[in-house]
């Protein structure tokens, strides 16, 4: 018990209505009441939080403003002089800049036809948002589903915004991956004969959701780490890129690496460059609080855009409805989609339920934003912010006891550290900044749109439109991070060592910051996100 | 505000805030000892010890509150040794798991793996079941494991229980688990490019012919 006496107070409220509200479904939204609590609570639908960009390659794109404020930004060797001449520090034929599941598929994908690769990451190797996914991973590989049918969903959930093509190759590779995972040894839930067992997600017409307990994502990450160890790769960690090199004909050809211990560049020079940094929540826009991991901050969007390669969809932003909002410690953190999927409802102050527990995740997000904003009926919390509550003890009601501890094993032990009981007591929750539906625009080979240059994960974007859904990214990280490892290293092949190694890339950008004004003396990309005295 | 000492120096922090948020409170900028800010990743093994008492204790920073009088240094590497190995070429068998991590056979029985874990797991037990060769317990039972380093930082035996427990895993799902025989023909099936047909049609569909067959799609119960 760690909820204050005024809180305890209000939780009176939740018990009370309980009873009445057992086996009672809230109404669905009709499509228009859809529309409208999006458009008028959505964030991506409020204008004041973005600006249009004014330098690069998607000049007068819209983007959060924060984010805004990460690209239109000097490069932080813009005053260092580097002999480009010089023998390099690394000098590889593929190098994957990011240590998360797309950086580990990559590199094995690279390494095993034959590649010498070098992995650069910013934090330990699997410091990552694919060490935090807990719900699961689509694939269709049931008798009743076909990758077509998960091409309609993909796309139906996407808003119809996706590429096509993009959506082609995530289904299509989709049994492939799951194949080569389970023969990698990830420990997936199965039934005693072998078979996957599989369930639903937001937005699935068949149960192909693919579970590893509720630690899906990081029974991915420590196979793919550990695999990539045991074939030797090289991985260079607590080294971020901070920029993209070019060569004489304006091809990606390596990157700077900064070491954050030594505070030293070095220069990896490569036949070709992967790009799997991952998201973005530690942007915090709009002030939310996010669910990723310490290392999110866009740093790949920013080092690929000043390359030259374009953004999609870089405006879209999934918020998750619900993200721990009490006890303080739990901020940002993701409550699962399973924890609603079980049957736990939000409730606003007086106990009372105001959006089916099940809606799409913006809808459901937009209307707890509505319940605090316009509705005034949030829980105000001793924290300064408001939230509304996950009645979570009526899921031991309506499945019977001990439900929780079976199924959501890591949520119970998280609350439990602070104190509070998910059982019996409901939890506080408020949308949380999730995952960057949009990033740098690829095609089905995994290829930007600047040569040699590949991007693969959450750094990507065009795959899942303007709406990703629950299972579709950890798929994606694995396509195409194994398409770009495949592509990149075989097109290292193809080609000599670069030449004429450069930064004229930063000189123009730099140029254009000048004459917009827009750079304001910021510096780019954040690299780490600093939350020193509050 | 309660007073905490971080490696031995003095800091006032709110009593709400983690360890891992105190710090960056107190001014620290983190690079290590932090990494997915929620208990997933193992990056923030933190010793600590109460004044005035003699236990050391231990937790995870983004996990554990702060508590007056706290003295506490993170622990954010270990080097521990992982055994290299091609999991085409070995077996799920005491002989093969020997050759890779020989000291898992030198458990004292003491315990203190299973004092320090984080996430409360019957460390020495799964220690055991590897001794005897049962994967599949091995498996289940060190499934919630963080690798965050803490048991082995206090293993009389030198054993790094962390990664004998994950090539315990690999090792169990590659072998003992059965393998999901739909999926591999249906693996299959896309090799072949026996679906390319049906999904080609609605790649090319346009998007009024797509919302349609999306709205009207049947849902698994
Ligand atoms: C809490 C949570 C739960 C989720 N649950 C699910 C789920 O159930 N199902 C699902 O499909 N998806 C889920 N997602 C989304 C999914 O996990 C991520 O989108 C996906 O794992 C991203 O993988 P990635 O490899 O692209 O990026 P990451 O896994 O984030 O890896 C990127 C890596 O790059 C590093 N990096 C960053 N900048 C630099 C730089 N400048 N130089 C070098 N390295 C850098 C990072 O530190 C990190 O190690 C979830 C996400 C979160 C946060
Ligand atoms: S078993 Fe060891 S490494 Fe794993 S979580 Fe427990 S203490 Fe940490
Ligand atoms: S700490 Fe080491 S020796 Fe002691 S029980 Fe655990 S594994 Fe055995
Ligand atoms: S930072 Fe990942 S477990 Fe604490």
């Amino acid at each position: 018990m760690v909820y204050t006496p005024q809180l305890t107070e209000l939780m009176k409220k939740v018990e009370e209505t309980r009873p009445s509200r057992v086996g009672v479904d809230f109404p669905r939204m009709t499509q228009e009441e859809r529309r409208d609590v999006l458009e008028k609570f959505h964030p991506d639908y409020n204008l004041d939080g973005f600006r249009e960009i004014k330098v690069g390659v998607n000049k007068g794109a819209r983007m959060p403003i924060e984010m805004a404020d990460v690209f239109e930004a000097y490069s932080r060797i813009r005053d260092l002089k580097f002999d480009l001449k010089a023998d390099p520090h690394y000098d590889v034929d593929v190098l994957v800049i990011g240590g998360g599941g797309a950086g580990a598929s990559a590199a094995l994908e690279a390494h095993s036809t034959g590649a010498d690769v070098l992995v650069a990451t910013k934090l330990r190797f699997g410091d990552a948002n694919t060490m935090m996914a807990q719900g699961g991973i689509q694939a269709a590989d049931k008798p009743n589903d076909t990758p077509a049918t998960h091409f309609l969903d993909v796309m139906g959930g996407g808003r119809l915004e996706n590429v096509p093509e993009l959506a082609r190759a995530l289904v299509m590779d989709a049994p492939l991956v799951i194949k080569w995972l389970e023969d990698l040894g990830a420990m997936f839930d199965k039934k005693d004969e072998g078979t996957m067992i599989t369930g639903h997600g937001g937005g699935t017409s068949r149960k192909r959701m693919h579970t590893a307990r509720d630690y899906t994502g990081a029974e991915i990450m420590r196979t793919l780490r550990d695999e990539v160890l045991n074939k030797g790769i090289n991985v260079v960690e607590f080294s971020p890129a901070v920029e993209i090199i070019l060569d004489e004909q304006g091809r990606a050809a390596g990157a700077v690496l900064y070491n954050l211990e030594t505070e030293q560049y070095e220069i990896a020079r490569a036949k070709t460059v992967i790009i799997a940094t991952g998201g973005s929540g530690r942007l915090h826009y709009r002030g939310f609080p996010t669910s990723n991991h310490h290392g999110a901050t866009a740093d790949g969007l920013v080092l690929g855009y000043r390359a030259g390669a374009k953004t999609i969809y870089a405006d879209s932003i999934q918020y998750h409805p619900t993200g721990g909002a009490y006890p303080p410690q739990l901020l940002g953190l993701l409550v699962t989609e399973k924890t609603r999927g079980l049957g736990a409802t939000p409730l606003n102050i007086n106990g009372e339920q105001f959006v089916y527990h099940l809606e799409t995740r913006d809808v459901e997000s937009s209307a707890i934003l509505r319940e605090c904003d316009e509705r005034g009926l949030g829980v105000p919390l001793p924290t300064g912010i408001e939230a509304v509550w996950l009645d979570s003890p009526l899921i031991e009601i309506i499945h019977g006891e001990g439900t929780i501890e079976r199924q959501l094993p890591a949520m119970l032990r998280q609350f439990q550290r602070f104190d509070v009981d998910i059982r019996k007591e409901p939890m506080l929750i408020f949308p949380t900044l999730h995952y960057q539906n949009g990033g740098l625009l690829i095609d089905d080979d995994a290829h930007s749109t600047v040569e040699n240059l590949y991007v693969a994960g959450e750094a990507a974007g065009g795959i899942h439109g303007t709406n990703r859904l629950m299972g579709n990214s950890l798929l994606d990280i694995i396509v195409f991070g194994r398409r770009a490892g495949r592509n990149a290293a075989a097109k290292s092949r193809e080609i000599p060592v670069p030449e004429g190694l450069n930064f004229e890339h930063l000189d123009s950008y730099h140029q254009e910051l000048d004459n917009t004004g827009a750079g304001d003396g910021r510096i780019g990309p954040m690299v780490l996100p600093h939350y020193t005295h509050r | 505000m309660v007073d905490i000492f971080i490696m031995g120096k003095r800091y006032k922090v709110p009593e709400t805030l983690t360890i891992l948020d105190a710090m960056e409170y107190a001014g620290y900028q983190m690079i290590r000892g932090c990494g997915c800010r929620a208990g997933f990743c193992g990056a923030c093994a933190t010793v600590y010890r109460m004044a005035g008492g003699y236990e050391l204790l231990v937790g995870l920073a983004c996990q554990t509150k702060v508590e007056d009088g706290m003295y506490l240094a993170q622990i954010p590497f270990f080097p521990g040794r992982k055994a290299q190995f091609d999991l085409e070429e070995i077996k799920p068998s005491v002989a093969h798991f020997a050759q890779l991590y020989p000291e898992v056979y030198r458990c004292l029985g003491c315990s203190s793996c299973n004092k320090v874990c984080p996430q409360d797991i019957d460390v020495m037990q799964y220690i055991a079941y590897i001794q005897r060769g049962d994967f599949e317990k091995a498996a289940d039972l060190s499934f919630d494991c963080l690798m965050c380093g803490l048991c082995v930082s206090r293993c009389p035996a030198n054993i790094v229980h962390y990664n004998a427990a994950l090539t315990a895993r690999r090792l169990y799902s590659r072998y003992i688990a059965k393998p999901d025989r739909f999926l591999a023909e249906r693996a299959q099936a896309i090799e072949n490019g026996e679906l390319d047909a049906e999904i080609d049609k609605l790649v090319k569909a346009d998007k009024e012919k797509l919302q349609e067959l999306y709205n009207n799609r049947e849902i698994e119960k």
